[in-house]
């Protein structure tokens, strides 16, 4: 794999205590004036290492806070570029960066707020073959990514070398955070052994987020690396906070070390990086595109028949808030509410069922069909097809 | 006993919308009986196909983790809240 690194070597062994220069005192000044971090806590920040593992939603706030407060070292790991649908919530990233590898914005961005750190940059996606070498010149890990593989990847290699890993992951208006992998602490096996079936829990792609979500999120993650790093309060360790966004709720849940963990348990089963996407039941590098049996329609398929004047019954099966977005003026039913209503339809006719992708309209013409409604089609690629290939006034989301 | 299962997002699909249901039972798994009762959606989402809450999903009786105490036998008391806790990854279409 091309990783194209922009790590400075680290100073030779028995370097010159860290010292602030006296910008750096005014800088740091209001730190300085509070005993809790004070000149000790300052140098201690000077001298940390963190890695942010991805810098989109929770990186952003995260790399920021970090690079504000004067950690003396930030790596970046990051292998994606920036794409409009991210400005909503990755404040790393204004409008001209659209197009530009994430790494590169976020470390002109970090290095144009503090000059006087050290950014290294890691352009790859993290893998069991990369984790441990890039992982291990840090002291504290941020988990700052968007999928299981990886989350599972991060938290065996901090266990295996030893490092704590501020965790943190959201999705529509729900936080969860932690500290797992301190010494005597839980991981992320100790709390979820597994990770679920892919398909079975919705992604924030699917489901959505509120863009000051991660932000909050990735804040209070920022606010317990600076801890551990100054070894200062009570870090989240053994505890989960949960935010609730819409009722504006912290709740926090105890966490146990699980004495039969397979990686930081008495016994450990895992004592090497395994391969992730494996574990987590996904093949190849793509998501499993739903392999559906339903009968397809392609847009342009559909388009030539409606010209053409064939009677065709468009059902819709997203939610309301998704009609308003844009639509075919179909008949809405939800897909979740189809066999409540499904008398609203006509078995005779045919029905082209569509979404947004095509997933929910082929559930919804298995249904169908099952039920008797034998000229029930799906149609391919859903409304973000239509949008490509027949109507591009039709937006995307 | 009346207790309430705070139900997560990702799951609230399943449960009529639902941000938290009150419900009458004595342990634990009597309340998530109850709940997959009235939500048959929720039961895959919760239990594997062997009847075993799923390993990526959590439940809790106020702070306290199920699996170290009863499990499903974990008694209940008036007022007390259950929480399902899924794990949540992020934004990738996985």
């Amino acid at each position: 794999m091309a990783t194209k690194t922009g790590v400075t070597p680290a100073p030779p062994a028995g370097n010159p205590p860290v010292t602030l220069s006296k910008e750096e005192v005014l800088r740091y000044s209001r730190h300085l004036i509070m005993p809790e971090v004070g000149m000790e806590g300052q140098l201690k920040l000077k001298a940390a290492k963190v890695l942010c593992i991805g810098t989109g939603g929770l990186g952003a706030p995260l790399g920021l806070y970090l690079a504000a407060a004067g950690v003396g070292r930030i790596g970046l790991v990051d292998f994606d570029s920036v794409d409009l649908t991210n400005l909503q919530r990755q404040i790393l990233f204004s409008t001209t960066d659209v197009g530009r590898p994430k790494i590169e914005a976020a470390a002109d961005r970090l290095r144009a707020m503090n000059p006087d750190i050290q950014i290294d940059t890691f352009e790859t996606q993290l893998t069991s073959a990369n984790a441990l070498e890039i992982l291990k010149d840090y002291d504290i890990i941020v988990d700052g990514t968007d999928n299981f593989p990886t989350r599972y990847l991060v938290n065996d290699a901090s266990v295996l070398l030893g490092k704590p890993n501020v965790y943190g992951s959201i999705f529509r208006f729900e936080g969860q955070v932690t500290v797992f992998g301190a010494p005597g602490g839980p991981c992320y096996r100790c709390l979820y052994p597994e990770p679920p079936p892919p398909g079975l829990v919705p992604s924030c792609a699917e489901g959505g987020v509120l863009g000051v979500l991660p932000g909050i999120v990735g804040a209070i993650q920022a606010a317990e690396t600076l801890k551990l790093a100054i070894g200062k309060g009570e870090p989240l360790i053994g505890r989960l906070l949960l935010f609730d966004a819409l009722a504006m709720r912290f709740r926090e849940l105890k966490l146990r070390k699980n004495p039969g963990c397979p990686v930081c348990g008495e016994h450990p089963t895992v004592t090497k990086l395994i391969d992730y996407a494996e574990f987590c039941g996904i093949r190849g590098e793509e998501a499993p595109a739903a392999q559906t049996n339903v009968p397809e329609i392609t847009p342009r398929e559909l388009k030539a028949r409606l010209d053409r004047g064939d009677d065709l019954f468009i059902l819709d099966v997203r939610e309301p808030h998704e009609y308003q977005i844009c639509n075919l003026g179909g008949h809405l039913i939800p897909l979740g509410d189809l066999s409540r209503r499904v008398s609203e339809l006509d078995s005779s006719r045919e029905i082209v069922a569509h979404c947004r992708s095509g997933k929910r309209s082929a559930e919804a013409v298995e249904f169908l069909r099952q039920a008797g409604f034998r000229k029930a089609l799906s149609l391919k690629g859903g409304i973000l097809a239509w949008s490509d290939e027949v109507d591009p006034k039709v937006p995307k989301y | 006993m009346a207790v309430k299962v705070i139900i997560p997002t990702p799951l609230r699909a399943y449960a009529g919308k639902q941000e938290s249901v009150e419900l009458q039972a004595g342990t634990v798994g009597e309340a998530l009986n109850a709940l997959t009762t009235k939500f048959s959606e929720l039961k895959k989402h919760l239990y594997a196909d062997d009847g075993r809450l799923r390993s990526f999903v959590n439940v809790y009786v106020n702070d306290e983790d199920i699996r170290y105490l009863q499990k499903d036998q974990t008694r209940v008391r008036e007022g007390d809240i259950i929480s399902i806790v899924p794990s949540i990854a992020g934004g990738a279409r996985i």
